[in-house]
């Protein structure tokens, strides 16, 4: 450190700062639970790199009498355990970063809560560390949660791990104790791909081999933890990779420069190599390099910069470019281990938005493989994901896009899900590899087309879909718009649960998931009918907004008409033509629309109809009327 | 992206290892670029300080040779220091930037002041609503801020992408997970994201970058003589007429700088004789106070930012 000697000359000042200039960063994580003294390990680094200045400390003083757990002493936790929420219950909920310094290295500490229903935050708090310090208390020793977090940690890609065998002073400093955990997690890590494993007897309340050694084990000759934080190597080789460049932004200032702007998420670029951009196959080579620092002749992994080709080539954010050598990926689809981070379940079947670099695409689950029990490792079957839970599943995206395994690229490996109602981060997902039926069906070009098909019927093709209550009155209408219709000489089918529940959906029932898949199919096939050239009537309670947006984006703008018939509950109650509300009220039948399970009213429909009061043949004439005023028939 | 007088080299590193402060200029030109790419409208909140010097500075590098592709927003309470002002015009100009200027033109009707009111009730109305009402008078859709997440306990905890609803509030309990470099900006409209490029700096990354990359900051950082009064314990520099000198008040001309830039008279001057980059980086390694103890308005309740923040403040 710097002579802090108020004398010390500006040049020596300016020397010290530039001297420093081949100071890394090293990200960690802890985990443990709280009663694992991961907070107060995390405070005690922060005091004993006092970095902790004094009115801090001062205000630690007075929270320590609030809500202090240590008696008279500093609570070292209360300095970490940030949000009041937090404080007032003695756990860590959330992620908290902290950050400390010495000359040789800037720590930033992902401090991450360790009971399994924070599975989610701890992933989060993993997707950026390179190391992880899992905390154990010497007189519990392995537990589950020790398993789990070692887990974890694997799956997102740590391969540098240090056991931090804690409150070593609650079992008088002993050798054998110690020894004995350590054995025990080396047996149990050899499962796990750690490329570093150091386990180290510490005591954060009292310091001993926290920064300094103290003198309760003269036993231990390893490095105190500090030192080998500041010593680990951890270079994960990212610029020996191959090229890797998702585009973020086109910098395009006048018509004589257009340049491509991102990071580099794998390898080394320089002046002269040549490059592809993934998914066209375009290949050019690189004109000019645009680093941090100015015009360069060669930039790797982890810059940010910005790149000029020699050829104009069509490329845009969400493209990667990449080394023409060595090329990544490009498919639709791909098997992913996932971790779902939301209260509402993962419906395999559902649409979700994929962000993956820097490209957002629509994308659904196909399948789930098998979930994975956090805390025994085993497989388990599974037709939904909950919150916390992992699983390794298929996954199809509705276009192509470039990526690595991530066990080749963090960067171009990982994604998140979003879901597409809430705008929510519902999941994370590491790809495991691409599966290669995407990459090898290629769609028959067709001769006969649908504009072909629908020419010689002499229509405008268009699904139609009413959704609303059972006993609203969807079929009634569905049926007479029908009529109608054949009548002025259109061709039609009306899709509706009796020819489709009892045939080719008849293996699916009434569950969330079922209803998903359920509307799922019905969906592709109302498109197959419109892609024959028919006016395609689809009548569904199709109870949910995700689903019915997924049906809507099959069809080109225009063409998907929803017909929301809104008839209150009451009233179809009343009605009741099938008897299945007196059924359901019975609790004869379980998850019914409108009951026991939810009915999601359209925001912006194509048509609203307010049934109350009104007879079928009016409803029918105002759809009509519709239909012809945008050019439909 | 060339800057004159850059002290940096990259050449002669670790091969594939990036040293802390490119890392962090790395990962907040990424942040920034993502930010444009993915939203509508976005603004800059330009507060004038040393953070937002450093911000502007990455943003500038961001899309070089390209204009910032989005507005630099001022919200002025009126009370800053007047060469706050001359520098936040002086910078604008330099780099040819779009420079929006708000105030809370209510606020002013009603006279609401730090001397009258009290800080609390003037950075309530005059800095967190003025905000509300600025990013709805424009309809930003994201606006950037120079926060860090080593300033204070509550912001460790904040999302680089932090999401507010319509009513401008954070949730601290219900944040989006953010993994990898995964930023979600995804929004319903009227709601925004604040989006916060320098999260993981510390001051002295901060102070650093500043120095080796030769970055303009307000003198009022560097000592100087200048009149200050005592006030509870903090030295508050006499900046215009309106400063209330009563009886017992007297009016010092020390040697003083300035650690952190607000409304003069809720901000604490320290003494010092750091006239110079290095100097002042001497000191703060030497530091025995945090940054944010010369705000006054922080000293109520250490939960306090937290409460300011689920309410709109930055």
């Amino acid at each position: 450190m710097l002579n802090p000697d108020p004398t010390t000359s500006d040049e020596a000042v300016r020397e010290y700062i530039l001297s420093q200039v081949n100071k890394d960063q090293l990200r960690f994580l802890t985990c443990g639970s709280v009663d694992d003294g991961k907070s107060t390990l995390i405070g005690r680094l922060l005091y004993d790199t006092k970095l902790i200045f004094e009115d801090q400390l001062a205000a630690l003083e007075r929270d320590s009498t609030r809500h202090g757990t240590v008696g008279d002493d500093i609570d070292l936790a209360l300095l970490v355990d940030g949000l009041e929420a937090e404080r007032e219950q003695g756990i860590t909920i959330d992620v908290a970063y902290r950050f400390f310094a010495t000359d040789r290295r800037k720590f930033i500490v992902a401090d991450t809560p360790g009971h399994e229903q924070y599975t989610r935050n701890m992933a989060t708090g993993a997707s950026t560390a390179d190391l992880a310090v899992l905390l154990v208390d010497a007189r519990n020793g392995l537990m589950t949660q020790t398993r789990r977090h070692a887990f974890i940690a694997s799956l997102l890609g740590i391969h540098h791990v240090v056991l931090a065998i804690n409150k070593i002073d609650l079992v008088g400093y002993s050798q054998e104790r110690f020894r004995e955990i350590e054995a025990e997690f080396r047996a149990f890590a050899q499962g796990f791909d750690f490329e570093t494993l150091v386990a180290i007897p510490l005591s954060a309340r009292y310091g001993d081999n926290v920064t300094a050694p103290g003198d309760n084990m003269p036993w231990y000759q390893g490095p105190t933890l500090l030192e080998h934080l500041e010593t680990v190597e951890v270079g994960r080789d990212d610029a020996a990779r191959p090229f890797r460049f998702p585009v973020q932004w086109v910098n395009r200032p006048n018509l004589d420069f257009r340049g491509f702007s991102g990071t580099i998420a794998g390898g080394r670029v320089s002046v002269g190599d040549e490059v592809v951009v993934a998914a066209s196959g375009r290949t050019s080579t690189v004109k000019t390099i645009l680093s941090q620092v100015g015009e360069a002749q060669s930039a790797a992994s982890g810059e940010a910069v910005t790149l000029v080709l020699a050829d104009e080539i069509d490329a845009s954010r969400g493209d990667v470019i990449a080394s023409a050598a060595a090329r990544p990926d490009v498919a639709d689809q791909f098997a992913a281990h996932l971790i779902w981070m939301s209260e509402d379940a993962l419906l395999p079947g559902r649409s979700y938005l994929l962000k993956i670099g820097t490209r957002t695409v629509t994308a659904s689950v196909t399948e789930i493989k098998h979930k994975i029990n956090v805390n025994t490792f085993e497989r388990v079957a599974a037709k939904t994901l909950e919150l916390n839970e992992i699983a390794f599943a298929n996954l199809a995206l509705t276009v192509p896009v470039a990526f690595d395994p991530y066990e080749a690229s963090r960067t171009t490996g990982s994604f998140i899900l979003i879901d597409r109602l809430t705008n929510a981060t519902v999941g994370a997902g590491m790809v495991w590899f691409a599966l290669r039926r995407a990459t090898n069906i290629h769609w028959q070009a067709l001769e006969v087309d649908q504009a072909a098909r629908a020419q010689s019927l002499g229509q405008i093709p268009a699904a139609l879909w009413f959704t609303g209550l059972s006993g609203s009155g969807k079929s009634t209408v569905a049926s007479l718009l029908e009529k109608k219709l054949h009548v002025r000489g259109r061709h039609t089918y009306t899709l509706d649960g009796d020819n489709v529940r009892h045939g080719l959906n008849r293996d699916l029932g009434f569950t969330d998931a079922d209803r998903v898949e359920n509307i799922r199919r019905v969906g592709e096939v109302a498109r197959l009918f419109v892609d024959a050239g028919l006016l395609t009537l689809v009548s569904f309670i199709s109870p949910f907004r995700s689903e019915r947006a997924m049906a809507r984006e099959l069809f080109p703008d225009g063409r998907f008409i929803e017909v929301f018939i809104d008839t209150p509950i009451e009233e179809c109650r009343r009605r009741d033509p099938k008897g299945l509300y007196r059924k359901a009220d019975a609790g004869e039948l379980r998850n019914f629309t409108g009951v026991d399970s939810p009915y999601e009213a359209p925001e912006n429909p194509e048509l609203h109809i307010r049934t109350l009061g009104r007879d079928p043949e009016e409803i029918v004439d105002e759809i009509i009327a519709y239909l012809e005023a945008n050019d439909l028939i | 992206m060339h800057q004159e007088g850059s002290n940096l080299q990259m050449d002669g590193m670790a091969p594939g290892r990036l040293d802390n402060l490119r890392t962090l200029e790395a990962e907040s030109i990424h942040i920034i670029r993502e930010v444009a790419a993915e939203f509508r409208n976005p603004v800059m909140l330009y507060s004038i300080g040393k953070d937002s010097s450093v911000l502007l500075h990455l943003a500038m590098k961001a899309f070089a040779p390209s204009r910032l592709p989005f507005p630099l927003m001022h919200v002025d309470t009126t009370w800053k220091f007047r060469e706050m002002i001359a520098f936040r015009d002086e910078t604008a100009r330099r780099i040819g930037a779009d420079l929006i200027v708000h105030t809370n033109e209510e606020g002013i009707r009603q006279g609401i002041g730090p001397f009258s009111h009290g800080s609390s009730v003037h950075t309530n109305v005059m800095k967190t609503e003025a905000l509300k009402q600025a990013l709805d008078k424009y309809g930003f859709d994201a606006a950037f801020g120079g926060a860090r997440r080593d300033e204070e306990k509550s912001r460790a905890k904040e999302r680089v992408f932090s999401f507010r609803s319509k009513a401008h509030a954070w949730d601290p309990k219900n944040q989006r997970p953010e993994l990898w470099n995964l930023y979600n900006g995804r929004i319903a409209k009227g709601e925004s994201i604040r989006a916060f490029p320098l999260s993981n700096w510390t001051e002295l990354d901060i102070w650093q970058y500043i120095l080796l990359e030769n970055i303009p900051i307000v003198p009022l950082y560097y000592a100087k003589r200048r009149p200050v009064v005592r006030r509870d314990g903090m030295l508050i520099m006499v900046d215009d007429e309106r400063m209330p000198i009563g009886p017992g008040d007297r009016v010092e001309e020390l040697l003083v700088r300035f650690r952190t830039l607000g409304c003069y008279p809720l901000t604490g001057a320290i003494e010092s004789d750091a006239d110079t980059l290095p100097a002042i980086i001497r000191e703060m390694l030497i530091a025995r106070t945090s940054e944010r103890s010369g705000r006054l308005i922080d000293h109520d309740d250490s939960a306090s930012m937290e409460k300011k923040k689920r309410e709109g403040y930055f």
